[in-house]
């Protein structure tokens, strides 16, 4: 069904950046100096934004679909009609379809660098493509969102030159944030089933087209920064069809947790 | 004979004008320009607003404050809608807002949207230090204490500052 397609793709966008924002928010009053732990919580805000605008329009698409098709509402754990906060807060591990990499662990700083770059350029690629969709919404929040990322590509990049291509130490530590990030990158250019069937309508952004385009962009800076993106890696997917990694759970169990111990709670 | 409606959008727009930003309180909504629009339809008023960041806390107290200041005045019906399109920029906030900004002792967004590339290691803007007006001043971070603003020194007066980045 076409409308579930689409719900599904927005929830995909929305998970994407809530999981992400709250890995970078676990860094609030951690962070290496002060001025990058604002940075980093800074980027985490902007994510939580970008997802609150893609829930609150899958809450819409999911209430009138029920609605046209004479359902009781029931995403939302059955409390009724969807929301952007039934969405976040009361959806399971497998009903996520985050990317993999989104909630991989925060790591050392270098490793949230770069899951911060390889993101950044990821998303940076899908927003300028989805401001052209076919669906007015989904282009309106993109084109919001594009000016943001835009810094977010920027800052990441020049830590990840700064890091690589500073003492022996840092660009070791890339190594192994290299090592253990690289796999989970070609996710996010093989297409789920709910993508393909969007692309089909223009609605969704064909990311395939653009891994290219990606690839260049991580190497020009790789270059600067002396690092190498590995060849013949092994892609592990299945985070955008709901199969995660062992990470989501926790995730989910700090992230939930207030509304599932006081449900419907507010401030 | 049909009853005009007498509530004038006018009177609306001068009722904004005292609606501040909660976080940089010397702006009003409308010096922002996240006002879009306003009408008025039998006795219901519309507003149409558009955040400045997709993750602008200060957006639901601003939309709460907006339904406060029209009640004051006996607007009972008020629809405060939220629009993400078209995109809201830095070159929509009035010339007296920027004004009162540098007054405030933020620096206000320069016009050019040197944001909106993703080049690395770039030439930095130069920004005018709201203290002691010197253009030498150097970034500390592209991130400052809101979304909206970066973090700059002044090499002359040495004082740290604000500046509202420009979007």
């Amino acid at each position: 069904m076409k409308t579930q397609s689409l719900i599904d793709y927005t929830l995909h966008l929305a998970d994407n950046s809530l999981i992400l924002a709250q890995r970078n928010a676990e860094w609030c009053g951690h962070g290496p100096i002060l001025e990058q732990d604002i940075a980093i919580t800074n980027i985490s805000l902007d994510l939580l934004g970008q997802s609150r605008n893609f829930y609150q329009y899958a809450a819409q698409l999911i209430n009138n679909s029920q609605q046209s098709e004479g359902k009781a509402p029931s995403l939302g754990g059955g409390l009724g009609e969807a929301t952007e906060d039934t969405l976040s807060s009361l959806r399971t591990e497998r009903q996520f379809k985050n990317c993999l990499l989104a909630e991989q662990p925060n790591g050392d700083w270098g490793q949230t660098i770069l899951r911060q770059f390889f993101f950044s350029a990821y998303q940076y690629l899908l927003y300028s493509h989805l401001q052209q969709s076919t669906d007015e919404q989904l282009a309106a929040i993109a084109a919001k969102a594009i000016k943001e990322v835009t810094y977010h590509l920027r800052w990441s990049s020049e830590w990840v030159i700064r890091l690589g291509d500073g003492t022996e130490e840092s660009h070791e530590r890339m190594m192994h944030a290299i090592d253990e990030l690289a796999m989970y990158t070609g996710e996010m250019f093989e297409p789920a089933s709910y993508e393909t069937e969007v692309i089909s309508t223009k609605q969704g952004v064909n990311m395939a087209d653009l891994k290219e385009t990606w690839m260049r962009k991580v190497k020009e800076v790789f270059d600067e920064a002396t690092l190498i993106f590995p060849g013949n890696i092994f892609t592990q997917k299945g985070g955008k069809e709901g199969k995660h990694t062992e990470h989501l759970g926790y995730i989910l169990t700090e992230l939930q947790y207030m509304q599932r111990t006081y449900p419907g709670a507010e401030w | 004979m049909t009853p005009v409606t007498d509530i004038s959008t006018h009177h609306i727009w001068s009722i904004l004008e005292k609606v501040t930003d909660p976080e940089v309180p010397v702006l009003t909504v409308i010096d922002l320009g996240i006002i879009r629009e306003v009408t008025v339809n039998d006795g219901e008023v519309k507003i149409v607003i558009t955040p400045t960041y997709s993750g602008c806390p200060a957006m639901d107290m601003i939309r709460i404050n907006i339904k406060m200041a029209l009640l004051e005045h006996g607007y009972k019906k008020v629809n405060v809608v939220q629009t993400l399109s078209p995109a809201w920029t830095t070159d929509w906030m009035t010339e007296e807002g920027k004004q009162k900004l540098k007054e405030y002792g933020i620096a206000p967004p320069n016009t050019k949207q040197l944001v909106c590339h993703p080049d690395l290691f770039a030439i930095e803007e130069a920004i005018q230090c709201p203290h002691c007006h010197s253009y030498h001043t150097h970034i500390v971070s592209e991130f400052g204490s809101t979304a909206c603003k970066a973090l700059y020194q002044c090499d002359d007066c040495k004082e740290p500052f604000d500046y509202f980045k420009c979007h």
